[in-house]
C-alpha cells in the first residue's frame, strides 16, 4: 500500500467535543476498514506542531490495517479558541486524557485496547500521557518525538526561523518540503498574510508552551513509568531532532525498540508514510 | 503644563565593523562576542554616563536609560546600575528608567525594591518604566515563553503595584510568582508610587492597560514622528473612546534629533553616525523579531504587519541622510529648523514627554555635547510652553521630587547633616 492509495480512501468523520475542563475542539475519527468489532483496538493519535493536514496518509493507513484511529485537533489548531486554558506540560497531557475520556476510549467494555501514537510535539504529549497513566495504555508508537535535549546534539530553534529556512531542517528533501509547507499561498495578499500570521501566532505560540526555549520539560525523569511497549520510529535524515535522540529515548524508556527509516527527515509521516504504517501496525498488533 | 524633555542614551557599542551587516547575522541575541572589548567598555560606559550627567547640567527635565540584553546598540542589561550612578551625581533631572522588563525579574518584586531604592537615593526623581520587553530580550535572550509573556507581565505588574501601595505584609499567590511575605522595604518617596511609563511598540492591548491605570504610554521607535503618527492617532482615538482626559502628559515619543549651527552643518557632522545606527545597529535577524505567540491575535488582526513585508525589511538598506531627514526618522538642522519640526511633532502626536535621542550610533562625545547643548539652549525653551495652561492634570505623569533632598554638590560638605560632628580625629 502506498501513500497515493490511502489518499483515495474514504477519510474520516469529524466530531466536535467539549472536555470537562471546558475545551472545545474537533476530533477526527478514522473507522477501520471493514468496520469496527468488539476486539478492534483504538489508536489515539496526536499531531505535531504543524497540525493535521487534509490528507493524513498514516492515519488512513492504520485504519486500512484494521485499527480505529481517533485524532484530536489540538487546541489552537482549529477555529475554537480555547487554547488559553492550557498552559504547561501537565495541562497538555491531561487534555489528552480528557479527550480520551470524552471519546469513550477508557471504558472497560472488553474493547481491543487503547494505543497511543504521536509525532514530534504529539509524541512528547503521548509520552507524558503514558507516564501519567501507563495502566490505560496497551502499546505506544512515537514518531521522532520532541521532549529531550542532548547538549551534544542541540535542536535547531524553529521559533527563530524564517519560513524559507524550515524545509531545510524538516525534510530529507527540502524541495519536496517547500512545496508542502507553502501550498501555493500568495503572501503578497494582505488577507492571506494576516490569516497565516494569526494561525502561526496561535499554533506555534501554543506549541511554544511546551517547546520554547528548550523542548525539554523533564520527561526523562518520569520516563521510568512508561512500562508499555514503545516503538520509536525515526527518519535517518532528521535534521531537526537527529537520530541520536532515538538512542536517548530508547535508553530512557523501560521497553522500547527503534526503527530507523531511510529517505525521511523530521516530517517522516509524510515523507515515508507507507514505511511508518507498516512499522506502527506490526508493533501495535504485537 | 510644560512639555518634558528627557535626554536618552541607548548606549550603543561604538565599534561595530564596517562589514557588520554583511558578515554578521544579527546585532542582537547572537551577536558575535568577540566584538565586545571589556577594556574599551571602561571608557565607553563612563563617556555615556558623563553625557547623561551633562544633560542634567544643561537643564533637561529627565535623563533616561533602558534595558536591553545581548544587544550591540544597547550595552545596558541593567539600567538600574546606571540609574544608581546618575542618582548620586545629579540632583535636578528626573531619573527615567524606561524601564525594567518586569516579567524577567525573579521575583518581579525585585523591581519594586530597586525602584524604591532609586526613588529614595534620587529624592523622588524616579520615573518608572514597565516595558513588556522586546522578543529579542524577553523570549530569545531571557527564555520566556512567548504566548505566556504578556500574562506573566500583567501578574508582575500587579505584584509590584501592590508591594508599593499595600502598607501591610501580604501573601501573593500568582501563577508565575508565589511569595508568602511581600513587604517592600525600602518604599518609594513618591506616593502612592512613582509615575509609571509603559514603553510600547504597537500592541493595542497596551493602550487599554495604560488608560485603565492612567499610565503614560510612550511609543519608542526609531522610525520617527511621521511614521509614528498612525499609531499615536490610534492611541488618542482610544483615549477618546474610553472618555479619558486628552492631556498630552498621557503620551511620550522617542525621536532622534541632531542640532547644529546650520542645516548643512548637521549633515556634515552627524550623517555618518546616523547611517552607522541605521545600517549596523538595527541589523537584527528577522527571525528574532516575532516569535509566534508574542503578539496577540488582536494586534495582528489590527494590521500591524508592515514590518513583515519583504520591501520593508529591506527599507533601512536604502536610506540616505536625505531620506532620514525628509522621512522624519531624524529631526536635524539648525536650531530654527529643529524647533519648527519638533513643534510639528509635539502637536501632531500630542506629546507631553519627548525622549530625545541626541546620541546615536558611534557619535563621538564632542558632537553629542554640541548637539545637546544647542538643543537645550536654543530649541527646548521655545517648546516647553506649547500646551499653555490648558491641562490641569498634566503633572500627574511626571515625578514629584522632595524639595529638601540631598544634592551631590553639597554632599561632601554637610549633606550628611551632623551639625554637631566631632572636630577631632575620628577613629
Amino acid at each position: 500500500m502506498s501513500a497515493a492509495d490511502t489518499a483515495l480512501a474514504p477519510a474520516f468523520e469529524e466530531v466536535i467535543i467539549t472536555t470537562r475542563r471546558g475545551v472545545t475542539a474537533p476530533v477526527r475519527v478514522y473507522e477501520p476498514a471493514g468496520g469496527a468489532s468488539a476486539g478492534t483496538a483504538t489508536v489515539l493519535a496526536l499531531h505535531g506542531a504543524g497540525g493535521w493536514l487534509g490528507d493524513e496518509p498514516v492515519l488512513a493507513g492504520l485504519a486500512d490495517a484494521g485499527l480505529r484511529v481517533v485524532a484530536p485537533v489540538w487546541p489552537a489548531w482549529s477555529e475554537h479558541t480555547d487554547e488559553d486554558r492550557l498552559s504547561d506540560m501537565a495541562d497538555f497531557a491531561l487534555h489528552g486524557w480528557d479527550v480520551a475520556t470524552e471519546m469513550g476510549l477508557l471504558r472497560d467494555d472488553g474493547a481491543g485496547g487503547l494505543h497511543l501514537m504521536g509525532h514530534s510535539m504529539g509524541g512528547m504529549i503521548a509520552a507524558e500521557m503514558a507516564a501519567l497513566a501507563p495502566q490505560s495504555v496497551a502499546r505506544m508508537a512515537l514518531l521522532c518525538p520532541a521532549g529531550m535535549w542532548l547538549g551534544d546534539h542541540p535542536i535547531p530553534d524553529i521559533f527563530a526561523m524564517l519560513p524559507y529556512q524550515l524545509a531545510e531542517v524538516l525534510f530529507a528533501d527540502p524541495d519536496v518540503g517547500e512545496e508542502m509547507l507553502t501550498g501555493g499561498a500568495d503572501f503578497s495578499d494582505n488577507e492571506t498574510l494576516t490569516r497565516f500570521m494569526v494561525a502561526r501566532a496561535r499554533q506555534q505560540g501554543m506549541a511554544g508552551k511546551i517547546l520554547f526555549p528548550i523542548p525539554n520539560r523533564r520527561f526523562s525523569e518520569r520516563a521510568y513509568r512508561v512500562t508499555v511497549p514503545t516503538l520509536l520510529v525515526w527518519g535517518r535524515q532528521d535534521r531537526l531532532i537527529p537520530p541520536a535522540y532515538a538512542e536517548a529515548w530508547q535508553a530512557a524508556l523501560p521497553d522500547a525498540t527503534v526503527e530507523l527509516v531511510d529517505g525521511a527527515g523530521h516530517m517522516l509521516p509524510y515523507e515515508q508514510s507507507a514505511a511508518v504504517v507498516d512499522a506502527v501496525t506490526s508493533h501495535l498488533h504485537g | 503644563m510644560t512639555v518634558k524633555f528627557c535626554w536618552f542614551n541607548l548606549m550603543p557599542w561604538p565599534d561595530l565593523p564596517d562589514d557588520f551587516k554583511t558578515e554578521h547575522r544579527s546585532v542582537w541575541v547572537d551577536i558575535d562576542g568577540s566584538l565586545f572589548d571589556p577594556e574599551r567598555a571602561n571608557g565607553v560606559y563612563h563617556e555615556y554616563m558623563d553625557q547623561l550627567e551633562f544633560a542634567d547640567e544643561l537643564g533637561f527635565d529627565g535623563i533616561g536609560v533602558n534595558e536591553h540584553h545581548q544587544n550591540g546598540y544597547g550595552i545596558m542589561p541593567s539600567p538600574n546600575i546606571i540609574a544608581a550612578g546618575l542618582a548620586r551625581r545629579t540632583s535636578q533631572a528626573a531619573i527615567c528608567v524606561i524601564g525594567n522588563s518586569i516579567a524577567l525579574y525573579n521575583p518581579p518584586h525585585r523591581v519594586a525594591e530597586e525602584f524604591a531604592m532609586l526613588d529614595c537615593i534620587s529624592g523622588g526623581r524616579l520615573v518608572a518604566g514597565f516595558p513588556v520587553g522586546t522578543p529579542m530580550d524577553t523570549n530569545f535572550t531571557y527564555g520566556q515563553i512567548p504566548a505566556l509573556t504578556r500574562e506573566k507581565y500583567y501578574e508582575a505588574h500587579d505584584l509590584i503595584m501592590e508591594a508599593w501601595t499595600n502598607p501591610e505584609v501580604f501573601a501573593f499567590d500568582g501563577k508565575y510568582t508565589q511569595l508568602r511575605y511581600v513587604n517592600c522595604w525600602p518604599k518609594p518617596i513618591q506616593q502612592p508610587h512613582p509615575p509609571i511609563y509603559i514603553p510600547g511598540g504597537g500592541s493595542i492591548e497596551t493602550w487599554d492597560f495604560c488608560l485603565e491605570n492612567d499610565y503614560n504610554y510612550s511609543y519608542l521607535s526609531f522610525n520617527g514622528y511621521l511614521a509614528g503618527q498612525t499609531l499615536m492617532d490610534g492611541y488618542w482615538n482610544r483615549v477618546g473612546e474610553l472618555d479619558k482626559s486628552m492631556t498630552p502628559g498621557r503620551a511620550g515619543f522617542a525621536q532622534i534629533i541632531c542640532t547644529a549651527a546650520t542645516d548643512a552643518e548637521a549633515e556634515e557632522l552627524y550623517s555618518e553616525h546616523m547611517l552607522y545606527f541605521f545600517n549596523r545597529c538595527l541589523h537584527v535577524f528577522p527571525g528574532f523579531a516575532d516569535p509566534p505567540g508574542y503578539r496577540t491575535v488582536k494586534t495582528i488582526q489590527a494590521g500591524k504587519l508592515d514590518q513583515f513585508r519583504k520591501e520593508n525589511q529591506a527599507l533601512f538598506k536604502r536610506l540616505t541622510w536625505k531620506d532620514l531627514v525628509e522621512g522624519g526618522y531624524v529631526i536635524a538642522g539648525s536650531p530654527d529648523t529643529v524647533r519648527e519640526r519638533m513643534e510639528d511633532m509635539i502637536k501632531r502626536l500630542r506629546l507631553g514627554t519627548v525622549f530625545c535621542l541626541l546620541h546615536m550610533g558611534n557619535m563621538p562625545d564632542h558632537k553629542t555635547r554640541y548637539s545637546s547643548q544647542l538643543f537645550a539652549e536654543k530649541v527646548m525653551p521655545g517648546l516647553r510652553g506649547i500646551w499653555g495652561d490648558e491641562f490641569a492634570d498634566a503633572d500627574d505623569w511626571w515625578c514629584k521630587p522632595m524639595d529638601d533632598r540631598v544634592r551631590p554638590e553639597d554632599t561632601m560638605a554637610d549633606a550628611r547633616r551632623y551639625p554637631e560632628a566631632p572636630k577631632g580625629p575620628v577613629a
